[in-house]
């Protein structure tokens, strides 16, 4: 059972895949470039379709997805909690 | 999948080219000659009638663009006769010589100095001259090479760029070697991947044709921005199904021009492709936009990969929808021709879900209705590059 995906073992994000991820479940990721497996423990309630992090990730680091920049982030993420538009930005526009 | 002998059933069209669909169709040249087109559609059974809001007063451009966008969706072989209706003669005839080009039937009718009922009667006996001739065309065998496959997606989201999208990609590299005619577009959904678009452009020239149609969209953000975008790209619902930033947007998107295909050419907007290779269209991201745009480039059957479920369809050009969200797929399934959540669970392989999408592309050019089809989304929508005079 897979929980979450990460494009490229490179990557800061993984993308979970299933409905109804809570805090404190530990959820089991597949990254699908190099078909690896790792385990990381939830840290938010994580809709299907969103993304947590797989990298501790420090305000104004890069965050990485496709092995390529997708923006910097604006608030500090811990390992396992919910990644998006509050605590990510674009660098463009 | 094996596709070195493999075919389609197709109409062969006067000009060479195969479509997969046989419509009439009764086009509008203006927002004034909509009444008209759908009183012929409603008298003629198995028309197909294209009411939009333009075509006064536009000028420059934007007016070119306009008489391409008509006389591209005319003359797609997927149509078989056009009955041209517009308020002035000057310009209906205009876009029937244009479509007149492919060899095709085509008529036009000017409303002014008639009216609308003597326009309806004459252009209607026209029409039924023409969908009963149509309705005489047999398909015939055709090899993979004759068909034209564009790409879009729509609301995307994680889903797309996990699996939707590379599922396109994968049958994308699948096509390209056997002269199959390709496009993708969207070209402001290529920020923060623009580089590995530039990177696939087969010569420094086409390279330096992307670059250019890139940096011009870009200006035109930059130039109407009133906010960095956040709200619009991506979109709301974007946002709603995970995705964050235009960025890992755009990194989504370029999954569906696969790791093989080199982007052979660059087109503007509508423009038809002068061989067969991948091509990039310069385009508004805008769902029927841009399928209205490559429909009137002459493609003949579309791959729209979704993530939290768009509906579209086109009129002309057959959509067949692909989705790797299990959640949409539940929800939205009359939408979903091609299933592929199976990616994200590791239950089917890349490889798999590309010949799913490739045996449903057979299926569709054969002639079964894609669920838009059966639906009855026929989203036709011209873009516009600025304000009419």
């Amino acid at each position: 059972m897979i929980h979450f995906v990460v494009h490229d073992e490179g990557d800061s994000v993984g993308v979970v895949v299933v409905e109804g991820v809570k805090s404190g479940d530990t959820l089991a990721g597949w990254i699908m470039d190099q078909d690896k497996e790792l385990a990381v423990t939830a840290k938010s309630d994580i809709p299907i379709g969103h993304k947590l992090a797989i990298k501790a990730l420090a305000r104004d680091a890069t965050v990485i997805k496709y092995g390529v920049d997708i923006g910097r982030v604006v608030a500090a993420i811990a390992v396992g909690e919910h990644a998006h538009v509050h605590n990510i930005k674009t660098k463009r526009w | 999948m094996d596709l070195s002998k493999a075919s389609f059933w197709g109409y062969k069209r006067e000009n060479g080219r195969i479509g997969v669909r046989n419509h009439v169709v009764i086009l509008p040249v203006d927002d004034l000659s909509n009444a008209a087109v759908q009183a012929v559609e409603n008298n003629i059974k198995g028309t197909l009638a294209l009411p939009h809001p333009y075509g006064r007063l536009q000028f420059g451009a934007d007016l070119d663009l306009h008489f391409r966008t008509l006389i591209g969706t005319g003359s797609n072989p997927n149509v078989a006769g056009v009955v041209v209706i517009g308020i002035e003669d000057g310009w209906a005839q205009k876009v029937a010589d244009g479509i007149a080009a492919t060899g095709k039937p085509v008529a036009a009718f000017g409303i002014e100095g008639h009216g609308d009922h003597d326009t309806i009667m004459r252009a209607s006996k026209k029409a039924k001259e023409y969908v009963q001739w149509a309705s005489e065309l047999r398909r015939e065998e055709r090899p993979l090479k004759d068909l034209w496959v564009s790409t879009k997606c729509g609301e995307s989201d994680t889903t797309s760029g996990c699996g939707s999208n590379p599922t396109v990609g994968n049958a994308f590299d699948k096509l390209y070697p056997h002269g199959v005619t390709l496009v993708f577009g969207e070209t402001t959904e290529l920020t923060g991947g623009e580089h590995l678009v530039a990177a696939r452009c087969r010569t420094d020239e086409v390279r330096k044709k992307f670059q250019f149609m890139f940096d011009r969209y870009q200006q035109i953000i930059d130039r109407h921005k009133t906010s960095d975008l956040s709200d619009s790209q991506p979109t709301k619902g974007n946002i709603a199904g995970g995705l964050t930033t235009i960025e890992e947007k755009a990194l989504g998107n370029i999954q569906k021009i696969g790791r093989k295909c080199a982007v052979d050419g660059v087109l503007d907007k509508a423009e038809a492709p002068t061989g067969p290779g991948l091509w990039f269209m310069d385009s508004s991201s805008a769902a029927a936009e841009m399928v209205t745009l490559v429909a009137a480039a002459g493609y003949t059957v579309h791959f729209f990969p979704t993530g939290q479920g768009n509906v579209i369809g086109n009129p002309i050009l057959p959509v067949i929808k692909l989705c790797a969200n299990p959640r949409t797929v539940k929800l939205m399934s009359e939408h979903v021709d091609v299933d592929v959540s199976g990616l994200l669970r590791r239950e089917m392989t890349p490889d798999q879900a590309s010949d799913a999408l490739l045996e449903c592309m057979f299926r569709t050019a054969n002639g079964r209705l894609t669920a838009a089809e059966a639906l009855g989304h026929r989203e036709f929508v011209l873009t516009r590059l600025y304000e009419s005079a």
